[in-house]
């Protein structure tokens, strides 16, 4: 489904990925952990499209098509969905008014003739109780004032209407308490299908008690330096990043 | 008056001498005597230059280097306005053409003893002691244009809401200039007098038919009463060729409430002068304004908030939207006099400037002789927030719709304000189409 090669991006001269390799296919969940300033929100932010990062080199296939060459309204419409790290707050645009405008550009974009406002409200409901969120955060300006656990429920309820086929989980566990955890692992655990896959960036492994990654890839200074199962995670949990960064130190030695 | 004279302060000037001429005993009277007085200012003022502080980023000089008609005279039928009223809006419907009060064109529907409606001339022998004490408050002594306005007041509006009285329709403005064959000169003149504890919504709204320039010089005086509640709502989309200086001076008694906002999305030029002097205590004063310039339109806004006693509130939003080559002004000045205390004065200007060409000059400025107030002010100008596009186009919103989400949402902002419902949908449906249009 998604294919990164040689991934090479900088930010104002300063080159953050370094040579990204990752493949995700169908039904999968990938988690990208490291430590800070790893690079694992800027690999999330230009698989997403924003402009701030310039792609120096490399390349991302997503369903067969050249990924870097679309604008980020593209790369939506063609299925891919961030959940941000920080979601912005947007006043005066109301969260069912944003979502209404969003699917019916998706639709456009797609050649599908645009949801009816009966349409539209009937599924909206349906996605707010399979994420449990409360209706009346709909009609309030998006993300305004809305609590940190608020913010990221908001992400995954707007990923169920969007209803991507690749999720990127920024750092949704950030900010977090346990029990707001829980209920945005559900949501995103309810998504899940053997059609679409995830990506869960985290710092740590708690999320992942909850989401359990199929792969899990270690991110040190742009570079994907180690890859396994979800028992890296657990080890990860246990010894921290030293011995990562210490095995990588050794081998540029 | 002639239209061929290239000086329009000559012109003016020689036409104010033949409509002195003119009148009878009326010369004598003290209405007169007012105007005659603002006459011999502006001829001492004459019209400012940006050398004059409160014009420096205005230049009227496009505005004084064409004549104008300003005779009342004019064809205009209700056929010939219907297509450029606002849709769906009832009320009291009043019109001035080309500055003059059109009694005929209007339509009263609130009841006499809820509303008197009558010209300033009328109202001089009607209620005297009434326009004496309230008629010429905006400050001729300084502002040629006001000195200018009064000295040819008439013809204009006299708006008188009893003790008490609530007028639950709306009183709707149009000062609509007929531009259609040649340059129009207009000077509308409005006083109303809201007693105590009466209430009223006042919407003025400036509009100029045909492709000739025009020249609106508006003045608007409103005293609110005691415990007395006034809406004002100033409502500009008016043509590429007109200009439009106005100034808007208000009086509030004690536990006064003066609500304004005033919303310019099109015109050549406009100056916009909101003064509100507080003279009571537990007042509560709101500001809002926006304006939404583009290829070269200039849009001006200079308010004052004076507070004058103690315990008064005052809050200040306004914003604007810049494109093209346009300009905006905002500068805001809050007095807070020594008597004053217990004051809370609150000032907001926010611009988004979307253009490279586009500029806006914004200058605060607060007074402050009281020691015990709370005063903030603040003033904001940049560009779209390119965090908040981001995150709309990452959704599948494109980045064109997304631009326009955004600066809906900003203008909404004072549009939700206006509490007409009918002016609010109008100045929607014009953002949505200069929005769409960029």
């Amino acid at each position: 489904m998604l294919k990164i090669s040689n991934l090479h991006a900088s930010i104002e001269g300063k080159e953050i990925l370094r040579g990204i390799n990752l493949e995700v296919k169908a039904g999968e969940v990938h988690a990208i952990m490291g430590p800070n300033g790893s690079g694992k929100s800027t690999l999330a932010s230009v698989l997403a499209g924003r402009e701030e990062y310039e792609v120096t080199s490399g390349e991302v296939v997503f369903l067969g098509k050249k990924l870097l060459e679309l604008a980020p309204e593209q790369r939506a419409a063609e299925g891919i969905f961030l959940a941000f790290q920080y979601p912005v707050e947007i006043p005066g645009v109301t969260t069912i008014n944003f979502l209404k405008t969003a699917v019916n550009e998706i639709r456009k974009y797609r050649g599908e003739a645009p949801l009816d406002a009966a349409q539209f409200l009937k599924m909206v409901r349906e996605k707010a109780k399979l994420v449990s969120m409360n209706d009346s955060l709909l009609k309030r300006s998006l993300n305004e004032g809305f609590s940190g656990g608020e913010k990221k429920r908001n992400e995954i309820f707007q990923m169920a209407v969007l209803d991507p086929t690749l999720a990127i989980l920024d750092e949704t566990d950030s900010g977090l308490d346990i029990d707001a955890l829980r209920i945005v692992a559900e949501g995103v655990n309810t998504l899940r299908s053997p059609e679409k896959a995830t990506i869960v960036v985290t710092h740590y492994q708690r999320l992942l008690d909850y989401i359990v990654p199929d792969y899990v890839h270690v991110l040190y200074r742009g570079r994907i330096v180690k890859s396994g199962t979800k028992e890296l995670a657990l080890e990860l949990e246990e010894k921290g990043y030293d011995w990562i960064k210490a095995e990588v130190e050794a081998a540029h030695a | 008056m002639s239209t061929e004279t290239i000086d329009l302060k000559s012109q003016l000037i020689s036409d104010f001498y033949d409509r002195e001429k003119a009148l009878n005993g009326e010369a004598q009277s003290s209405f007169h005597k007012t105007k005659r007085q603002a006459f011999e200012r502006f001829d001492a003022l004459g019209f400012p230059t940006p050398k004059h502080e409160e014009w420096k980023y205005s230049n009227v000089k496009n505005l004084i280097a064409r004549s104008y008609q300003f005779e009342g005279n004019h064809s205009v039928t209700a056929e010939t306005i219907a297509p450029y009223l606002i849709p769906n809006l009832t009320g009291n419907i009043l019109f001035f053409i080309n500055g003059t009060y059109d009694a005929d064109l209007s339509s009263i529907v609130s009841p006499k003893d809820e509303l008197s409606v009558m010209t300033l001339r009328e109202a001089t022998n009607t209620l005297p002691d009434v326009v004496a004490e309230h008629f010429g408050k905006a400050d001729s002594q300084n502002e040629a244009f006001t000195a200018l306005n009064t000295a040819f007041a008439a013809e204009g509006l006299f708006v008188h809401v009893p003790e008490g009285k609530t007028v639950e329709q709306p009183v709707i403005i149009y000062c609509i200039n007929d531009a259609r064959k040649e340059n129009i000169g207009a000077q509308p003149r409005n006083l109303f007098v809201v007693e105590k504890n009466a209430e009223v919504k006042v919407t003025e709204i400036f509009q100029t038919l045909g492709e000739s320039h025009s020249l609106t010089n508006a003045v608007t005086e409103i005293f609110v009463g005691e415990d007395a509640r006034v809406q004002y709502y100033k409502v500009q989309n008016d043509s590429q060729q007109s200009y439009h200086v106005g100034t808007t001076h208000v009086q509030v008694k004690d536990r006064g409430n003066f609500y304004a906002a005033t919303v310019s999305l099109n015109g050549s030029f406009i100056r916009n002068n909101l003064n509100i002097a507080i003279d009571g205590e537990f007042c509560e004063i709101f500001m809002y304004g926006l304006y939404f310039p583009d290829g070269k339109q200039h849009i001006d806004n200079h308010t004052v908030a004076d507070h004058q006693k103690p315990n008064s509130q005052s809050n200040e939003l306004y914003k604007g939207v810049l494109r093209g080559k346009s300009t905006g002004v905002f500068n805001g000045k809050i007095f807070v006099r020594e008597d004053a205390q217990k004051t809370n004065a609150f000032q907001s200007c926010k611009n988004v400037v979307l253009s490279r060409e586009a500029t806006m000059n914004t200058k605060p400025q607060l007074e402050i002789f009281a020691d015990d107030v709370k005063c903030s002010h603040g003033t904001t100008t940049g560009q779209l927030d390119d965090e908040a596009l981001f995150y709309l186009r990452s959704r599948g919103i494109s980045k064109p719709e997304a631009m326009s989400l955004l600066m809906f949402a900003f203008c909404e902002d004072v549009i939700s304000q206006i509490k007409i419902e009918a002016i609010g949908d109008y100045l929607e449906g014009i953002i949505t189409q200069k929005l769409t249009q960029a």
